[in-house]
């Protein structure tokens, strides 16, 4: 099964913090609050065990700028 | 029979209208990025969809017992089509608008992610008007508005909304203000046709 | 400086630029003759066995992006992109100038190989109207099988974009949009679309007609080719030069007139290059200039005189990549100007302590995130900055210069 991960439309992304709260082991924040993923790839990847939080937050993103891609 | 329904058709118009204060304060409050009460940002959020759906909960059950109690006349037509009805015609009208509206807020916040950000946001702002509208009708319809405790239900729910909205309008408003606002550049936008 | 061989096509030479210069399609027919016929297979073929990358800076190969977009199997739009945003830059508006027809030749050309229905050419408005004449001639002698649409690029650093380049054609404004969709598969309408570079296009429409041992004959067997490199700063004649990769750097100062005075280093690659040593040995290739965290990119070599400050001239650029931003992404918007301002107090000796490390920081932090390379390109910059100028760090920490005594 092909790793899943975090896709980020900066477009879309405004900074509003919710994502880096709901996966604080993929995502800090920046010194503008905009999520920085902690592996330093560009899609941070999802491992398993934190798919059901990555979902949470691609659906409570108010900007909509999340996406789960594999 | 028939007073239980009315009385609870009033008691949960009433709910309604408590709730959907709430629900205007904590999206003012979600929108401003804050965590709240302790509670993280993630959290506010539900907590605002949460009560929304609470509120469409009192909303319905508001418009089912209306429809159950043949003293109200009201027919299904006047769920959809607002001004023609039975009983002070006008202020039950804006009680159609209120509802339309709060089915196109909650129809398009459950359809998110298909309408995308733009026209979820363009619906969503009619929360503003959807309101105001819902008291006018509480107010305006509901046979108990002249008793003291509706009035003060009432007043307590315009001054809270009233001080969300000068909150959202205020300077400091936004977290991490310092942020610049992102906007496309004006160089990149193609002139006008020569 | 260097120990490799030095490879026989690694000269100055002009391909591109062989013949007269007035634009005219008669001209151009007698010099080279019509384009001969070929497939959407023989051109793929041709672009693969040649080793054509593209000239627009990212440099990646011809014949696996005209594969994409053929391969979706739906009509396809494909688009000249002479936008040319970067400021040290002038080769695309020389190529459009002086050789439009082997820019419309090749465009052609990829039209067939991707089955596209419409093409399109994204310039400035001041090459429009003579752009135009051409086409209208072309039209008139039957060459173009596919429509050729005109476009105007905004003035911007950033329109020159792949996506933005899209957005532009498509009737919007012209920003990066974001790569969850690439354009190969859904661009220009949801149409799979072809954005190349016209130096690209100009080397198609060369190789279609002489072949692709032809075009190695230039360059280096890894880099084969030849490039167009536009030659500024402290040379006597800067301008637009036409090399095979692997050519010396001092062998491309020359032909621009040689350095004006004793040079420090050189800018290669442009405003999202690197800074290299002005050691005239170097090669101009791929592979010579990683180590300094450069690469030959849309080919602009600027001269940097030793009586000049690096780091004012980088903290220049930064800022002139901070005020382009597309201003969309908040990473970019907000970290760039930081990034130049910090480097501007390095550079006009308002020291802090932790400077260079806070300037290093913030270059990693952008890096990545935005829909488009624009903060990574500006943190390459900076970052080479830093290296190149290391000890004029040191000094200006302390308040001294080393350039400027």
């Amino acid at each position: 099964m092909k790793q899943k991960r975090l896709h980020i439309d900066w477009t879309a992304c405004d900074g509003r913090g919710l994502c880096a709260e709901l996966l604080p082991e993929l995502l800090a924040e920046d010194d503008w609050g905009f999520p920085t993923p902690r592996d330093g790839a560009a899609e941070p990847a999802v491992p398993p065990a934190l798919e059901p939080e990555a979902r949470r937050a691609v659906d409570r993103c108010p900007a909509l700028a999340l996406r789960l891609v594999s | 029979m028939t007073n239980a329904l009315w009385y609870f058709a009033r008691g949960s118009g009433v709910v309604s209208l408590v709730l959907l204060t709430v629900v205007v304060a904590l999206g003012v409050g979600a929108r401003s990025g804050r965590t709240a009460f302790g509670l993280p940002r993630f959290a506010v959020n539900l907590l605002h969809r949460n009560a929304a759906l609470l509120a469409v909960v009192f909303l319905v059950g508001h418009v089912v017992s209306l429809l159950l109690d043949s003293y109200a006349k009201l027919r299904i037509v006047d769920l959809l089509v607002p001004f023609i009805g039975n009983y002070r015609p006008f202020w039950q009208g804006l009680g159609t608008v209120a509802l339309e509206l709060v089915a196109a807020i909650v129809v398009t916040s459950l359809l998110r992610q298909r309408i995308g950000a733009r026209a979820w946001r363009a619906v969503h702002w009619l929360a503003y008007l959807c309101w105001p509208v819902a008291v006018a009708h509480g107010l305006g319809n509901g046979t108990d508005r002249s008793t003291w405790w509706l009035w003060a239900i009432t007043m307590t729910c315009a001054a809270a909304v009233a001080a969300a909205g000068a909150w959202r309008l205020s300077a400091g408003f936004a977290r991490l203000e310092h942020k610049t606002p992102r906007r496309v550049a004006r160089r990149l936008e193609l002139e006008e046709v020569r | 400086m260097t120990g490799a061989t030095h490879a026989p096509g690694a000269t100055v030479e002009r391909r591109l630029l062989a013949g007269a210069s007035d634009g005219r399609l008669e001209t151009h027919l007698a010099e080279h003759g019509r384009m001969p016929a070929l497939d959407a297979g023989q051109i793929i073929g041709m672009a693969r066995d040649a080793g054509l990358t593209g000239r627009g800076g990212a440099g990646f190969p011809v014949w696996r992006k005209l594969s994409a977009v053929a391969a979706a199997g739906r009509p396809a739009v494909v688009i000249a992109n002479a936008a040319e945003g970067e400021p040290a830059s002038g080769k695309d508006k020389a190529l459009l100038a002086y050789r439009p027809n082997l820019i419309f030749d090749g465009l052609q050309l990829a039209a067939r190989a991707t089955g596209a229905r419409s093409a399109h050419l994204y310039a400035p408005q001041a090459a429009l109207g003579a752009a135009g004449r051409v086409l209208d001639a072309r039209r008139a002698a039957g060459l173009d099988a596919v429509p050729v649409t005109l476009q105007v690029a905004p003035d911007a650093f950033v329109a020159g974009e792949e996506s933005a380049v899209v957005a532009a054609v498509s009737g919007r404004a012209a920003a990066p949009a974001d790569k969850l969709i690439r354009v190969i598969e859904s661009g220009v309408d949801g149409a799979p679309t072809l954005v190349q570079n016209v130096e690209t296009l100009a080397h198609l429409a060369m190789i279609g007609r002489y072949g692709p041992r032809w075009f190695r004959a230039a360059g280096t067997p890894e880099e084969p080719g030849t490039f167009l490199a536009t030659v500024g700063g402290a040379v006597t004649a800067p301008g637009v030069v036409e090399a095979g990769y692997g050519v010396r750097l001092g062998d491309l100062l020359a032909a621009a007139g040689g350095p004006s005075s004793r040079l420090q280093a050189v800018l290669v690659g442009g405003y999202h290059g690197g800074w290299a040593p002005a050691d005239p040995a170097l090669p101009v290739s791929r592979a010579a200039l990683e180590p300094f965290g450069a690469a030959p990119g849309a080919g602009v070599v600027l001269a940097l005189p030793e009586q000049a400050c690096g780091l004012r001239e980088t903290a220049r650029i930064a800022g002139y990549l901070a005020d382009q931003s597309a201003g969309q992404c908040g990473p970019c918007i907000n970290g760039l100007p930081r990034i130049a301002a910090t480097l501007a107090d390095l550079a006009q000796h308002r020291a802090r302590p932790g400077l260079p490390a806070e300037v290093q920081r913030l270059a990693r932090l952008v890096s990545g995130r935005g829909a488009c390379r624009h903060p990574d390109g500006t943190a390459r910059l900076v970052l080479s900055g830093l290296r190149a100028f290391e000890a004029d760090v040191a000094a200006h920490l302390v308040g001294r210069c080393l350039a400027t005594r």
